[in-house]
């Protein structure tokens, strides 16, 4: 193993330039989860078979094919029918749409865990539907889950590397750019695994943490 | 998609994905009960090595792993792998090491009492793990596993960034040739989901059997259909599918 730490050194601004892109797929992407997911919950409780079944297919499909798959499926896709995103784009609605149906799953056991009491009383007090679960429900379903979500969003860092393979410059797509060019791949690829593991330890620290500190 | 397409690319492609995730679940089955029983060690320096591999594993990303494993061990130990043997080995490094959590967790779950009682029938620690405690851990472990093994199918895809064809990589080959995105990558997501539903019913299957075999009943439907029909309502799959666990409840039961 002959490490260069000039090679390291002269690699780590690109590094932080791909960091960056990296974040921010995995904010984005955590954003359209959150939301999308919250729809899918509230699908599967829907009265009427009708909403319920053909969004349960929907998300078991999602959830049980590749993200990578999805991700080509969009990138290729998508312009042929005209809808034009940029990669970046691309890669965060892939990336949010397939998290979304853990999410939702999320959601569910956040909504389940909540006293039927809350329910009752929210009906003694004649409260809208809508409002029952936006004022009543969610509040105390999402409060819950909430490092349940953490954990997710660290998984999705876990797999934004993915988006390099439509051409994103995230970190991995920094590394393959520079052992193309330079020949040079010790380095760049040990410090983006290295970054990937100083981001989501602490991350997941943090999550068990507030773990513990919810339970109660 | 022409026969040629899926004789040649598809159907090896196939193959191929099935190898890879049996091999790695394979490697990952054996390296999750190794660490997840060693990190119950009485050894600190044993659950600290095992604890910092773990973390390891699970912190960072299985596709940079693989990258990692293609392109700098050759150069930076000079030790090369076959493609496909660099990624069962990053599959089922990183897949073991989340399964081990699951291992730990299932040996935990085990009543204390039943440790207490193999102790004072003196066992020795080996025979206690091997005829007290992993029967009953295992029946616990498999469905959690079981999310893990769907998740290892589709990690799978990833071996094509590495060139390895697979379907994913058999699907790249077909649209360059083709162009024709839509019908090709729909094909294989629905391969990649039967894929899914093969492999959920083999291992409720397993759970059944391993259940039975402690003389418990598994939990009724907690498959990739029966998940769709929560609620009243009960599709007609999860109907025919009652009285096949019904069956198969008997036996455990009356055991």
């Amino acid at each position: 193993m002959t490490w260069n730490w000039d090679v390291a050194r002269d690699f780590l601004p690109e590094l932080l330039d791909g960091l960056l892109i990296t974040l921010q797929a995995t904010a984005l992407g955590s954003v359209l989860a959150f939301a999308l997911g919250l729809v899918w919950a509230l699908a599967l409780r829907s009265p009427t078979r009708f909403v319920r079944w053909p969004v349960g297919v929907f998300v078991e499909f999602i959830r049980n094919t590749p993200l990578l798959v999805q991700l080509f499926f969009f990138y290729w896709v998508l312009p042929s029918w005209d809808i034009k995103f940029s990669a970046l784009t691309t890669g965060v609605i892939a990336l949010g749409l397939h998290y979304s149906t853990y999410v939702a799953e999320v959601y569910r056991a956040g909504i389940d865990g909540v006293p039927v009491g809350q329910w009752e009383a929210a009906t003694a007090l004649n409260m809208a539907r809508g409002r029952t679960w936006f004022v009543v429900i969610l509040p105390q379903a999402i409060r819950r889950v909430v490092p349940a979500l953490g954990n997710y969003v660290i998984a999705m860092l876990k797999d934004s590397p993915m988006i390099a393979l439509i051409g994103v410059t995230d970190m991995l797509q920094k590394a393959r750019s520079e052992g193309a060019t330079s020949f040079q791949y010790i380095e760049p690829y040990t410090m983006v695994g290295i970054a990937f593991i100083l981001i989501s330890y602490p991350a997941s620290l943090l999550m068990r943490a507030l773990e513990r500190r919810l339970g109660h | 998609m022409t026969a040629g397409l899926w004789e040649h690319w598809l159907l090896p492609g196939i193959w191929i994905t099935i190898q890879l995730t049996l091999y790695s679940a394979v490697f990952a089955t054996l390296v999750a009960f190794g660490v997840g029983i060693a990190r119950t060690s009485r050894l600190w320096i044993v659950r600290f090595l095992t604890g910092f591999y773990v973390e390891v594993f699970r912190g960072t990303s299985a596709l940079v792993l693989m990258f990692w494993l293609f392109f700098v061990m050759p150069l930076g130990f000079e030790f090369q792998l076959v493609p496909m043997w660099a990624a069962v080995l990053a599959l089922g490094l990183t897949y073991g090491a989340y399964g081990s959590e699951i291992v730990r967790g299932a040996l935990a779950a085990v009543a204390p009492a039943q440790r207490e009682a193999a102790i004072a029938l003196s066992f020795s620690p080996a025979q206690r793990m091997r005829r007290v405690v992993l029967p009953q851990a295992i029946p616990e472990m498999i469905p959690p596993f079981n999310n893990l093994l769907i998740e290892l199918l589709k990690a799978t895809a990833l071996v094509s960034a590495v060139s390895v064809a697979d379907i994913t990589f058999a699907a790249q080959l077909s649209r360059l040739a083709t162009g024709e995105s839509l019908e090709i990558y729909s094909i294989i997501l629905v391969l990649y989901f039967v894929l899914a539903f093969l492999l959920t019913r083999a291992m409720r299957l397993l759970e059944r059997k391993a259940k039975a075999s402690i003389g418990q009943a598994p939990p009724p439907g907690n498959g990739l259909l029966a998940k769709l029909t929560k609620g009243p309502a009960r599709t007609a799959a999860n109907r025919s599918g009652t009285p096949k666990s019904a069956d198969a409840l008997a036996p455990g039961g009356a055991k």
